[in-house]
């Protein structure tokens, strides 16, 4: 366990120090995660030398939120003067992200695989 | 009642609640008495009670969304399980990223500012959709208020991870691949959690479109919001 929380934190502190040395707006998480994930291509590093404390924390991924949604008590003023605005936007976008992404994602793999489809019974 | 300040106390607290929101989860099965959701007014409603301030609060808080970066760490792994479907599919995950973001942002500020947000409000919706980290540095990047881009990030993902099968169904997307995408687009890591718990491909190309809006929102909406007519200060 040790050495799984280990190798987590090492990406996770090459994510910070590639953020420090170039500045990049992008969490220094999400870059360690990127890294992690070419180091297991590349074979430097093995799944089973971090997969339980992974999976442990993608589980219970949903806890760590709840004191960044506590934070709402300190906007309970705002929220009540512009809910409308803020939930209503919220709920619509939500919905035309998914619509959008899932539409767009299934409509271009279905064109290029009728194409590949087509090359294969011209050949 | 000084002792309501400690931190390890209210550590144990949010342990416990959650806890008791998950065990309600799983004896009611309602979808609507989400853990993270029920933990969060909960919490408010108890601190409220014992006039204990957010910043109290927020030290041993602090302790718990510590965790939230090597978790976001550890979503590297999934990823890389799924790395072969992700590699055979570039161009349309790629593409359908790009849509997403774009008409995320644009959606998000277009109605708020509609129904009369104002315009600090309209600023802290526009990372809405992506995970908090990435989402707080973006509302500070051009001028938002970070606190209400949190708040309103955790209950966009909750609303998502909820709703989004739903959502799903109803916009007709059949592929597993595009669904688990188009969740994670538009609910970040809340989302991703919720549909991990449908089986662990849903669950990578969510955190895969988690990565991809994380990333082109950060990179974009500068761009995207000056084109709207905001002006950005560089950060």
């Amino acid at each position: 366990m040790i050495l799984q929380c280990a190798i987590l934190f090492a990406f996770l502190a090459m994510g910070e120090f590639v953020v420090y040395c170039t500045g990049i707006p992008v969490p220094s998480s999400i870059i360690g995660m990127l890294l992690l994930t070419a180091a297991l291509k590349l074979r430097i590093v093995r799944l089973f030398w971090v997969d339980k404390v992974s999976d442990f924390l993608v589980k219970n991924l949903g806890f760590f939120f709840v004191p960044a949604g506590v934070g709402l008590m300190r906007c309970l003023g705002l929220l009540s003067e512009q809910w409308l605005p803020i939930v209503a936007a919220s709920v619509i976008s939500t919905f035309l992200i998914i619509a959008t992404t899932g539409r767009v994602h299934q409509m271009v793999r279905r064109t290029l695989s009728s194409h590949n489809q087509v090359k294969e019974l011209s050949i | 009642m000084e002792f309501l300040t400690n931190k390890i106390f209210l550590i144990a607290l949010t342990f416990v609640v959650f806890l008791g929101a998950r065990l309600l989860q799983r004896r009611t099965g309602v979808a609507l008495l989400n853990p993270i959701l029920i933990s969060i007014i909960v919490l408010i409603i108890i601190l409220s009670c014992c006039e204990v301030d957010y910043d109290t609060y927020k030290e041993g808080g602090d302790y718990i969304e510590f965790w939230l970066k090597p978790a976001v760490v550890a979503l590297g792994v999934p990823l890389y399980r799924q790395l072969e479907t992700i590699k055979k599919q570039i161009l349309p995950l790629l593409l359908a990223e790009l849509a997403g973001c774009v008409v995320g942002l644009v959606s998000v500020m277009a109605i708020a500012e509609l129904l009369g947000a104002s315009r600090e409000v309209v600023l802290s919706l526009a990372p809405k959709a992506v995970t908090t980290p990435i989402a707080m540095e973006i509302s500070t990047a051009v001028g938002g208020l970070p606190p209400l881009t949190a708040a309103v990030v955790v209950c966009t993902g909750i609303f998502g991870g909820m709703a989004g099968f739903r959502m799903v169904k109803m916009s007709r997307i059949k592929s597993p691949i595009a669904t688990g995408l188009s969740i994670g687009t538009a609910a970040h890591a809340v989302g991703t959690a919720a549909v991990m718990e449908r089986g662990e491909r849903y669950g990578a190309f969510s955190s895969l479109g988690l990565i991809l809006n994380g990333l082109l929102t950060a990179l974009l909406s500068p761009m995207i919001l000056s084109l709207l007519g905001y002006t950005v200060q560089a950060s």
